[in-house]
């Protein structure tokens, strides 16, 4: 199986963490931390998993989705998103937005493996 | 208005009142007494010429029978019966509001009354997850956390981790850990800070203090003392609601009342002297003197009125000194300190934990509300006038209120603080 995940997150420690979890698990990991250029880092990558997340600067994670999910080459990506905030109207927000998963922070490591692999395998 | 059931109890009523009997007025209006005795009873619907009838055998008029308030009331109890996720008897609405019509009338005043609390719920929860500050704050403590609790499970489920990822792991924990902490402050100063400026006008409470804000806490329409001069500034924008308009009411008839026993042209030469000293030398109770101080014209100070109960009635907040939105606010405060040693003035230095307290003057004392009866128990009201005092000084430490109080140990605390699970150590 390919395992390319490309994650757009903007906060140092949080990307560090990631990518050494999915590095472990055989994943290669790509990282964007800038919002307005997201969505074309994500058509040059063309990634098998993408993780998003909702606060990030220049543009908000459901712009970019929304925008992904317009497109025809995007349509069936699989994309987790992330955000600091659980308000129910986020989880709604996401879920128009075309988010396959959504997972809120503070998250555990093993909920970002199983729900990247969940992805990967098409669940 | 359709004629509805209850028309019948009206006719009932009536007849009663009459000291007619029900086979007469039955016979009188044409009809049968026991289908009378349904009609009365709300059990069959009446209209048109019957009701003529029995209005005309009666001696009123239709409308006497007819028009009133229960349409409105009958429409209040569908509309709790339909919200109520409880089976009623819907059908039998009209008989209920006419036997019962004070328990009917009750329960559509608790069903509006839910309604309308419910809405101020969500108002309120609503500000909250809105509150752009707030919100804030809390990104960035959950960013912090889910990059400790992250970088944490690696360092202790990783048994073969390489020691330059190690260390590497052990630095974003400080960076994060020490954001965390930072974050944490910020929130801290939110909540704990002073009073926003102008306060939002939710409660009734809070729209007379944003319409005394608005003024700066001065009305220089009621000085000299005048109270015809209330009725015109109760238009004002800040005052939204009945209760509002009635709460300010009241500070402002007492505002004309401290104006009248101290004119400022008078007082403002000696304001800067003991409380106790002005109220000698104008022969005026030292709860009037406190509450004028508050609210001079250009200066800063604080001002909190409370009932005995410890509630508080009347808030000028003071930039340092931080008072609690709602409930009750710290024990240590002179003001209740005052309600437990009537008319016996107290004063004391104080300040509070945290980085934007500063140290205030508090002059308090608590008056007996006149009885008008001899069984009447005693009511107080407690008055407080805080201000800005030189930094250094000794000072007691007080607290806002207990929920949200940095100070960890403390023989006052009546709950844990939201703040600090185990409280912070203080030092003052």
């Amino acid at each position: 199986m390919d395992k390319r995940v490309l994650l757009i997150e903007d906060e140092p420690s949080i990307i560090e963490a990631i990518r050494f979890i999915l590095t472990r698990d055989g994943w290669s990991v790509q990282t964007h931390s800038d919002g307005t250029t997201a969505a074309a880092r994500v058509r040059e990558a063309r990634p098998t998993v993408l993780i998003l997340d909702v606060m990030l600067p220049g543009r908000s994670g459901f712009d970019i989705l929304e925008d992904l999910r317009g497109d025809p080459d995007f349509a069936a990506l699989p994309v987790l998103m992330l955000t600091a905030r659980g308000q129910s109207a986020d989880r709604a927000r996401a879920e128009r937005a075309g988010a396959s998963r959504y997972m809120t922070k503070p998250f555990s490591n093993a909920e970002v493996l199983a729900s990247v692999n969940a992805l990967a395998a098409g669940a | 208005m359709p004629r509805g059931a209850l028309t019948g109890s009206r006719i009932r009523d009536r007849r009663l009142a009459a000291g007619m009997r029900q086979a007469d007025l039955a016979r009188d209006a044409g009809i049968s007494a026991s289908y009378l005795n349904l009609i009365e009873h709300n059990r069959r619907r009446i209209g048109g010429k019957l009701v003529a009838n029995i209005a005309r055998a009666l001696g009123c008029e239709i409308s006497a029978l007819t028009e009133g308030a229960e349409a409105v009331l009958l429409a209040a109890l569908r509309e709790a019966a339909a919200a109520g996720g409880v089976p009623v008897e819907d059908d039998r609405a009209e008989e209920f509001a006419g036997r019962f019509p004070g328990w009917a009338a009750l329960l559509a005043e608790r069903h509006a009354r839910s309604d309308r609390l419910g809405q101020e719920v969500a108002a309120l929860s609503d500000r909250l997850a809105h509150d752009p500050q707030l919100s804030a704050s809390l990104h960035e403590l959950l960013t912090a956390v889910t990059a400790i609790r992250s970088t944490a499970s690696i360092l202790s489920d990783t048994s073969d981790l390489d020691p330059a990822w190690g260390a590497r792991f052990l630095g974003i924990i400080d960076t994060e850990g020490r954001r965390l902490a930072d974050g944490a402050e910020a929130l801290v100063r939110y909540l704990d800070g002073p009073a926003a400026a102008a306060p939002s006008a939710e409660t009734p409470q809070e729209e007379v203090e944003a319409f005394f804000a608005a003024r700066d806490w001065h009305l220089p329409e009621l000085e000299p003392a005048q109270p015809e001069a209330i009725d015109p500034l109760l238009v004002a924008p800040e005052l939204k609601t009945l209760a509002g308009r009635t709460l300010a009411r009241a500070a402002m008839e007492r505002y004309c009342a401290d104006a009248r026993l101290l004119p400022l042209k008078v007082l403002i030469p000696f304001a800067d002297d003991h409380p106790g000293a002005i109220a000698a030398r104008f022969a005026a109770p030292l709860d009037a003197v406190l509450r004028r101080l508050a609210l001079l014209p250009g200066r800063e100070a604080g001002l909190v009125i409370a009932d005995n109960a410890g509630a508080i009635t009347f808030r000028r907040p003071l930039a340092g000194f931080a008072l609690p939105r709602h409930g009750p606010a710290c024990p240590l405060w002179p003001l209740y300190q005052a309600l437990s040693r009537p008319a016996v003035p107290i004063s004391a230095h104080l300040r509070m934990p945290g980085p934007t307290a500063r140290r205030v003057r508090a002059d308090a004392v608590a008056m007996p509300v006149p009885t008008q009866a001899d069984d009447q128990p005693p009511i107080f009201t407690a008055v407080m006038l805080l201000r800005p005092a030189p930094d250094e000084g000794a000072a007691m430490p007080v607290g806002p209120t207990c929920r949200i109080c940095l100070i960890a140990a403390c023989r006052a605390r009546r709950e844990p603080s939201i703040l600090t699970p185990g409280g912070i150590s203080q030092a003052l």
